[in-house]
């Protein structure tokens, strides 16, 4: 009963983030440029300009047009881009492997080694190792993402010259998807950024289940357990861990959710040719619908992670889970 | 052969400013099946040796000097890997709060066979035979299901048996038990201390017992050792040191105990505390500011009641939900009425969750009544409204709090905390009369002279709750609540704070509502009683009526757990 | 009054004979990171005085001077150009001061407008709960799935949208505050929020109530002084953030101009010449940023750790 209201809930706040989203979207084609100038030339006459306007839905009353503009973001409809004059849609769809599996990398990369990484300063928290790699990540956090792409440009392409700098290598057709991952190329292309992009993350999340499981290596059931006789590793695996991870999976989940953001940064320093790199083009050029695309996009993805991550939440909190009515049983 | 013997040891923790000694040169010695009280104030050092003993000193802190000797062998030089195997298999340890004791992510049962495959290796199902065994023997109703349950789905009292078991996975020797029902209802508590008594004589296991409340050591302990300011004072049988205690302390220490069985006017001067200045001026009452301008147009009515609450009730909501039908709710306080005549102490007495501290937060207008009416002077003051109307009769009420550490803002001066009511209800001409005012307030309850330049951080729990009762004065109220003033506090603190609130009564006329759960605090202070269970009051009487010959089943029930503290003299 | 001297007066007796600067004296890690804190903080705000050109005088650079290498590095550097010139002829030393110096004044402006936002938002959350609380909380958690970058990014593409260009490049600088503070608030919000919850069921704020205080009273003046601790700490590491974020903007063309560049601007400029060898343009600027940052960082981290009594 508890876990279904809990999940009702973040469903109907994660409807709520889309919606407002939309309507940050929505707002970007009404007050932003003027879409009828961006679709035909300087010598169209007004009546011809009102027509379309007409046709566009443009003279309905506001709740129809965004309405109308929710029914097709819905089915991924935003139009043609202004730049390019093709359907938004497919524009997105020719990019997105791209930053997916960048992103989906780099995440991977950052939970795990953010993770043990934090859990080990956490217990040898005076240990020298400890104290380097808590060192390490404050220079990890201190270095802006562009700054160590174009470090590592520096140093492994420039210098070194061992690995690729810029674009994906050679990619894959799959069916609508095209990867990187297949051919050794793709993968050598993908190292540079995918480190860049997992970096900050990775510091992140260390110093965050740090903080956390030292916070929990302070309660009383961890000293009940030492009372009992408990291993040191019983005490910190078994005990201590497992009562780390469950607060900080939220918190590393909304972290994911931004990885895709995080990756326009990525992008641009490696000429990566994904959806960051559209973005960015776009917001250079005001090419409005490829903006309001591209911030619908990132934003599923965000609170599909987060619901995830609540789900699975939900599923190993036994709080959650069990109701504690039958207390007094 | 003893089965614990502690010699001469002494426990330090470096600090930046040397060496904070919070254990000096103590010995003591405890035997199979025997149960020594360790008793003291806070600060005394009495966890400190408890920790020492298990080797769970907090770090930085370290044993400096002395030995620890169980069963004849020294444990206290050991390394670390072979202390941790005396930990649980022959020393337990029993911690105050059973709420945070147990990992809430595991089970039980999960909790249990790791504990008893540990020590006693009788592999999985063994584990969980033994593990059934002990629920049983801990008094946990059908175990076999609640083996399967989680700690949240247990009671406090349920918990805390346990974290009992749980101790006793190993089959230690000795058990530590640091104030292992300080957490519980009485009626808990009660039933807890049977039980580790019973465990100690049927296993033969010794145990050290350690609490700050006489009562529970008069009820189990065998001995009691005495800790005052990091040293032992006195041990000896409990009969004894309780009956007829030799050492000043212990003397002051026991006289500071409410009594249960008499009322005593005033408790007797109590040496070897803090120092407080014993205000011992002739106090007028209608010379002084705190009599000035006590009648305008509030009456007390004719048959002398000041307050009146008329079918009370309060209702918190537990569960939300979308439909109606499924929100739960929580009646709190249920159709409450009495009142209370001026110049009387009225107490209400009851077990966490009975209401009583809801009844303050009404009265003062801290919650809205769900239903019923307060009428205070003759008029309602029901609702949450500091209208220029109501705060003459708000002026007239004011509450002392029960935790003297959160009760003053931290930020501010004393000067400031108490002066804040009198220029706020414009009570002082000047801001300088307002502090002439406040230094007077601040002699009154025993402060020093140099208080009110201070924060609060500077002063320990008993001088701040003498601050918080200046604040409370300087609205000159004439009628105060006292929300649990004294269970904060240390016993021979709580005699002063009892003491300073019956003079002020006395010199002020003050009417008093006074709320606790100790029932020998409320035989010493109140009037008349009312006890109060799930929301409602079962018993009314006048005091001494009650204890001699209470009416209600609740009520002679309470009174059956009160510890009895029979040995002291009359 | 003689009263308020000795207030002052013993607050800062207390706070040389407090925990907080015991340590820090006894912590080199946390002397060198203020040390080099402040030092790059003076050099930003008097970079007009200390700096040994004008960067922004065009009559003083000359296009012989362009893409020096430093002196020290290679034969045919100048020496008063000692860290080598730009594209341009620009000193990159005074460039970096100059930039240091618009950095860190975008860092200082948005901490301070989202701590501002963040606190008024929090006090208010916190206290007066219920359906403000919850909306107020709602639109931080849809903010907080938007990093700074990609706000800032949308502010920048709006404004390139509604403003003209050269209009678009002056206010460059407001729209970053404005960009990087929007999304700053919600962490002071959420921290001053949970410490207010806390605070406001302390017997002291019903000791208020009881009085009979407005609420408004106890709010700002009962409350806020008791939950303002954290704030120091955010407010460093915040500003090594806003610092990142700004300077990642201008990296990524939507930030300061090269006419008036910040340190991202400037790394920006020499990436182009990265690899063709003129390392210099490029690497300057990116060691003065992660000096400036690390070292605010540091001391942030350990202003952190010495307040958390925890950890000690």
């Amino acid at each position: 009963m508890l876990v279904f209201s809990f999940l009702v809930k973040r469903l109907f706040q994660s409807f709520l983030v889309l919606l407002s989203v939309a309507f940050i979207a929505f707002a970007l084609f009404k007050f932003v440029g003027d879409p009828i100038s961006n679709m035909v030339g300087q010598d169209t006459t007004l009546a011809e300009r009102e027509k379309l306007a007409e046709r566009l839905g443009l003279n309905d009353p506001f709740p129809v047009q965004f309405f109308n503009f929710i029914k097709g973001a819905a089915v991924g409809d935003f139009g043609l881009s202004y730049r390019h004059k093709v359907p938004v849609s497919q524009l997105i769809a020719e990019r997105a492997p791209a930053t997916l599996e960048l992103a989906i990398i780099s995440a991977l990369l950052s939970v795990f080694v953010g993770i043990p990484m934090g859990v080990y300063t956490a217990i040898r928290r005076k240990g020298l190792l400890s104290r380097s790699f808590m060192t390490v990540s404050l220079v990890g956090i201190s270095l802006p993402t562009f700054l160590i792409g174009i470090l590592f440009i520096f140093l492994f392409g420039v210098i070194l010259r061992w690995l690729p700098t810029f674009g994906r290598g050679e990619v894959v057709q799959i069916g609508f998807w095209t990867t990187g991952l297949l051919t050794w190329s793709g993968i050598k292309s993908l190292i540079l950024p995918s480190v860049t992009l997992a970096l900050f993350q990775m510091t992140l999340i260390m110093r965050l289940v740090r903080t956390e499981m030292l916070e929990v290596l302070t309660t009383d059931y961890i000293k009940f357990a030492r009372a009992r006789g408990l291993k040191e590793n019983a005490v910190n695996f078994g005990h201590a861990l497992k009562n780390t991870l469950i607060p900080v999976i939220t918190i590393i989940g909304l972290q994911l959710g931004l990885v895709m953001a995080f990756a326009i940064i990525t992008e641009t320093v490696f000429q990566w040719p994904g959806m960051g790199m559209l973005f960015i083009q776009a917001i250079e050029e005001v090419d409005v619908p490829v903006m309001a695309a591209y911030l619908m996009m990132i934003s599923l993805v965000f609170v599909a992670i987060n619901l995830a991550v609540d789900i699975l939440y939900a599923f190993v909190d036994p709080r959650l889970t069990i109701d504690g009515g039958s207390k007094h049983g | 052969m003893a089965l614990l013997d502690v010699k001469n040891i002494s426990i330090g923790f470096p600090s930046r400013h040397g060496m904070f000694v919070a254990v000096k040169d103590v010995s003591l010695s405890v035997e199979p099946g025997e149960i020594l009280g360790v008793v003291g104030e806070s600060g005394a050092g009495k966890s400190t040796i408890g920790n020492a003993i298990i080797a769970l000193l907090e770090p930085p802190g370290e044993v400096i000097k002395g030995e620890v000797y169980l069963n004849g062998a020294r444990i206290d030089n050991l390394s670390a890997e072979e202390k941790r195997l005396i930990r649980g298999k022959k020393i337990g340890m029993i911690f105050q709060d059973p709420q945070t004791s147990l990992d809430p992510l595991k089970t039980i049962r999960q909790q249990l066979v790791e504990t008893i495959d540990l020590h006693l290796r009788l592999g999985r199902k063994g584990s969980e035979k033994r593990a059934l065994e002990l629920l049983e023997q801990v008094g946990i109703p059908d175990p076999v299901t609640r083996m399967q349950h989680y700690p949240h789905q247990f009671s406090g009292g349920m918990r805390q048996r346990v974290v009992i078991a749980l101790a006793l996975c190993g089959e230690p020797e000795l058990i530590i038990a640091d104030e292992p029902t300080t957490a519980l209802d009485v009626s808990v508590q009660k039933q807890i201390l049977d039980l580790m008594r019973k465990l100690c004589v049927d296993k033969n296991v010794g145990m050290i017992l350690v609490t700050h409340d006489m009562g529970v050591i008069a009820e189990v302990a065998d001995r009691v050792a005495v800790m005052y300011n990091s040293q032992l004072m006195e041990i000896g049988e409990t009969a004894q040191i309780i009956g007829n205690p030799q050492h000043e302390y212990t003397k002051s220490l026991i006289s500071a105990i409410p009594r249960p069985d008499k009322k005593v006017r005033r408790f007797p001067l109590v040496t070897y505390i803090e120092d407080v200045v014993e205000q011992k001026d002739e106090f007028d009452v209608s010379t002084h500011w705190l009599g000035q301008s006590r009648e305008f147009d509030m009456k007390v009515a004719d048959d002398g009641t000041i307050l009146q609450l008329e079918d009370l009730g309060m209702r918190f909501q537990i569960t939300n939900s979308l439909f109606k039908s499924k929100r739960r709710y929580l009646d709190a306080v249920k159709d409450v009425n009495f009142s209370i005549k001026e110049g009387e102490t009225f107490g209400i007495v009851g077990e966490s969750g009975s209401g009583k501290s809801t009844i303050a937060r009404m009265v003062t207008g801290l919650y809205t009544p769900y239903k019923g009416k307060v009428n205070f002077l003759g008029k309602e003051i029901s609702a949450i409204s500091h209208t220029p109307e109501v705060l003459p009769y708000r002026r007239q009420m004011q509450m002392v709090f029960q935790d003297p550490f959160s009760s003053l803002n931290a930020r501010m001066r004393v000067l400031d905390i108490v002066a804040e009511p009198i220029l706020f209800h414009k009570l002082a001409e000047s801001k300088a009369e307002a502090e002439h005012i406040v230094m007077d307030l601040l002699k009154l309850v025993g402060m020093s002279d140099d208080a009110y330049a201070k924060y609060p951080h500077q002063f320990s729990g008993g001088q701040r709750q003498r601050i918080s009762i200046a604040r409370a004065l300087a609205t000159r109220p004439r009628f105060l609540i006292c929300d649990e003033p004294t269970s904060a506090l240390d016993v021979s603190v709580q005699a002063q704070i009892l003491n300073l609130l019956k003079d002020l009564q006395e010199e002020l006329n003050l009417t008093m509502m006074f709320i606790s759960h100790d029932l020998p605090v409320i035989r010493q202070m109140c009037d008349r009683v009312a006890v109060m269970q799930h929301g409602q009051v079962l018993e009314l009487a006048e005091t001494e009526n009650l204890f001699e010959n209470p009416q209600h089943e609740y009520s002679q029930h309470l009174l059956s757990l009160m510890p009895r503290l029979d040995m002291l003299q009359a | 009054m003689a009263d308020r001297k000795m207030k002052s007066n013993s607050k800062w007796v207390q706070f040389f004979n407090g925990d907080l600067w015991y340590d820090f004296t006894r912590s080199p890690v946390a002397i060198v990171s203020f040390i080099t804190t402040i030092g790059c903080l003076f050099l930003a705000a008097s970079a007009q005085w200390v700096a040994p050109f004008d960067i922004f005088d065009l009559a003083t650079l000359e296009l012989m001077d362009a893409d020096l290498p430093p002196p020290w590095a290679d034969e045919y550097g100048e020496d008063k150009f000692f860290l080598g010139t730009d594209d341009q002829g620009r000193d990159i030393w005074s460039g970096i001061l100059y930039g240091a110096q618009i950095s860190v004044f975008v860092g200082f402006a948005s901490v301070i407008i989202s701590a501002i936002v963040g606190v008024a938002l929090g006090l208010l959350a916190g206290y007066a709960g219920g359906r403000i609380d919850s909306f107020i909380m709602r639109v931080a958690d849809i903010q907080l799935s938007f990093p700074a970058i990609l706000i800032a990014l949308l502010i920048d593409g709006v404004m390139r949208g509604l403003l003209p260009r050269e209009l678009h490049d002056e206010l460059a600088i407001y729209v970053l505050i404005f960009a990087i503070s929007i999304s700053g608030w919600v962490q002071y919000a959420r921290t001053i929020r949970g410490s207010v919850m806390v605070e406001k069921h302390k017997e002291y704020v019903q000791a208020g109530q009881v009085i009979g205080l407005p609420s408004r009273i106890i709010a700002v003046k009962h409350i806020l002084p008791n939950v303002l601790n954290p704030l120091f700490v955010i407010g460093t590491i915040h500003l090594a953030t806003a610092i990142i974020t700004e300077a990642t903007l201008s990296f990524l063309g939507v930030g300061m101009s090269p006419t008036t560049p910040s340190l991202g601007t400037l790394i920006r400029i020499g990436n182009e010449y990265l690899l063709s060898g003129e390392w210099w343009i490029t690497l300057f600027p990116g060691l003065a940023l992660v000096i400036l940052v690390l070292s605010v960082n540091i001391f942030g981290d350990w202003l952190r750790d010495a307040l958390n009594p925890k950890l000690r």
